[in-house]
């Protein structure tokens, strides 16, 4: 329908949350619109989780105004919570059911579930379909919780670093069923501390630190906005390294040209990643 | 329907929810299964009121005196009374708070599951496992201890509404118990010791004859009491009587005392369970 269409899947302004004296969040404003891959990018401690657990409607806030698909969350509707899927940090699946059983049974709590089968097998648990969840690897029953916050075929998808503890393959994996799900319309609200996840999957990423947004765009645009100069590397004639950032490196490079008359020893010239621009936000350069 | 490109999804209708009686009824089907998955729960569960009873009535066998009973056919009510009180207190009281900490019920809360069908799959779990209980206790209570069982019909209506009334108010105080213990780790010591202490000033373990009056006024606070009695009164002969308090089995205050424990229990559930450890805020 148009107008749910033109209305912002996720609002949020203002946002506060306290836990005694820390400031998880402070002041945090979000506009997520349908059928978007937003990404929640920030060190640990950050309140991103926080954020994320109030959109679900799992934490009360001290202020501010949220807007979960039209409702606020903190007196969500089983209606409501039936458009909501949710991927917690945390696997909590019955230990002794089987990866069928449990998905089967979750899928009899919506009005329109996907069918049980086809989830297995989307999340890529199929050869452990009958095997209880007791005896799945943690990866294996991070899945199984993909599969559970996905199996009411929901609008609106919240995962909350669904990919900790994923081989490698598996999260190739889940970045496909992502951009499934995402092609399907569902809206993605993904918080990460993986740079390369948010950069291969968000439309849109926030950066949180110290409970504010520290920045917010495509993952292109925040490279271009804030990774501005280069850094160019060489090995002076006595071996030693040297690297001078500047925002004009090919001024640099013909100086050294002339002086090291041909090949320079060890050039590299690089411009910042996202992952220098991340750092640089979050106040984390010396971590490196 | 629409105009944008990315295909929208509509609100479900509210009334297409599954209702949570049906669910509540799936959910006894997994509590069930998942009870029975975990053999070494099982066999603990159902046999530690027979081997209490083995002990005890096998230790205690002498008549009572001017009762007409022997004290092995008084400790098969009270172990039923006991395996009553097991299968709802003491393992909804402990599942609950491990379900809790361990983020099952917080996972169920981000659904729509309906909580009431949450609180049916419990009761659906206990009343099996408690009517399978009283069944093997009700077994050995008669192959063994002396004790026969009713043929008056209206006896076995007494022990139906005994034992859901028990039952019913046993489960609530389990569930309310269960937002007690901080942790998974603590929560059976906290379901345990006072289950124990009840059991001691409640008729269970010691003869109502022998344990003081104020213990006894304290046990009749809580419903162990009340079933102990009751099922005494079920199962015993009329001659027993003269070992009660007030020297009858008064199936009417009985009643009412397991009665109030129902309603009151499920106040006390309501205006306390918790959905989230404490730690979440």
């Amino acid at each position: 329908m148009t107008a749910h269409a033109n209305e912002l899947a996720v609002d949020v302004r203002g946002l506060r949350k306290q836990y005694g004296d820390v400031t998880a969040v402070d002041g945090i404003d979000l506009g997520i619109r349908r059928g978007e891959v937003f990404g929640l990018l920030g060190p640990n401690g950050a309140g991103k989780s926080t954020t994320v657990e109030i959109l679900q409607g799992n934490r009360d806030r001290d202020g501010g105004e949220v807007s979960v698909l039209g409702s606020d969350p903190a007196t969500g509707t089983r209606a409501w919570r039936s458009r909501v899927g949710i991927v917690w940090q945390d696997e909590s699946a019955p230990a002794e059911l089987t990866v069928r059983e449990t998905v089967r049974h979750f899928a009899r709590y919506y009005p329109r579930p996907r069918d049980p089968e086809e989830v297995i097998g989307l999340v890529g648990l199929e050869a452990k379909a009958d095997s209880r969840v007791k005896g799945l690897s943690g990866g294996q029953r991070r899945r199984l919780d993909v599969a559970l916050g996905v199996i009411g075929d929901p609008e609106l998808l919240l995962l909350d670093e669904p990919t900790t503890g994923f081989d490698p393959a598996a999260r190739r994996q889940f970045w496909d069923l992502i951009r499934l799900l995402s092609d399907e319309g569902t809206t993605i609200v993904l918080t990460t501390h993986y740079l390369e996840e948010a950069e291969a999957l968000a439309d849109r990423l926030a950066v949180v630190a110290k409970g504010r947004v520290v920045a917010e765009g495509e993952p292109g645009a925040l490279r271009e906005r804030y990774g501005t100069g280069a850094t160019v590397r060489w090995t002076e004639a006595d071996g030693s390294p040297r690297e001078e950032h500047t925002d004009t490196p090919t001024r640099t490079v013909a100086e050294l040209t002339g002086r090291f008359d041909g090949e320079i020893p060890g050039l590299l010239v690089t411009r910042p990643t996202l992952e220098d621009v991340y750092l640089r936000l979050t106040g984390q350069e010396d971590a490196r | 329907m629409t105009t944008t490109a990315v295909p929208t999804r509509t609100q479900a209708p509210a009334e297409r929810l599954p209702g949570a009686w049906g669910l509540g009824f799936q959910r006894g089907l997994l509590e069930i299964k998942q009870f029975f998955r975990q053999r070494d729960q099982v066999v603990f569960t159902f046999s530690f009121p027979v081997v209490f009873l083995f002990l005890f009535a096998s230790i205690f066998h002498d008549d009572v005196h001017g009762s007409g009973v022997t004290a092995s056919q008084l400790y098969v009510p009270a172990m039923m009374a006991s395996g009553i009180m097991s299968t709802s207190f003491q393992s909804l009281g402990i599942s609950i708070a491990v379900e809790r900490d361990e983020k099952v019920l917080r996972r169920l809360r981000g659904t729509p599951m309906p909580p009431a069908a949450y609180f049916l799959g419990k009761i659906w779990l206990v009343l099996f496992t408690g009517i399978v209980e009283t069944a093997i206790l009700l077994l050995v209570g008669t192959g063994f201890y002396g004790v026969d069982l009713p043929t008056d019909a209206s006896r076995w209506f007494d022990f139906a509404w005994i034992f859901v009334l028990g039952l019913t108010g046993c489960s609530l105080l389990g569930i309310a118990i269960s937002s007690v213990p901080k942790s998974a780790k603590s929560a059976s010591s906290v379901v345990v010791l006072p289950f124990l202490v009840l059991q001691f000033i409640s008729g269970v373990y010691i003869s109502i004859d022998t344990i003081p009056g104020w213990m006894l006024d304290i046990g009749a606070l809580f419903p162990l009491k009340w079933l102990c009695q009751g099922l005494r009164g079920v199962f015993l002969p009329d001659s027993a009587r003269v070992l009660e308090q007030a020297g009858s089995w008064e199936f009417g205050r009985i009643a009412l005392v397991l009665g109030a424990w129902c309603v009151g229990g499920l106040v006390l559930c309501l205006l306390t369970f918790r959905w989230k450890d404490r730690r979440t805020g």
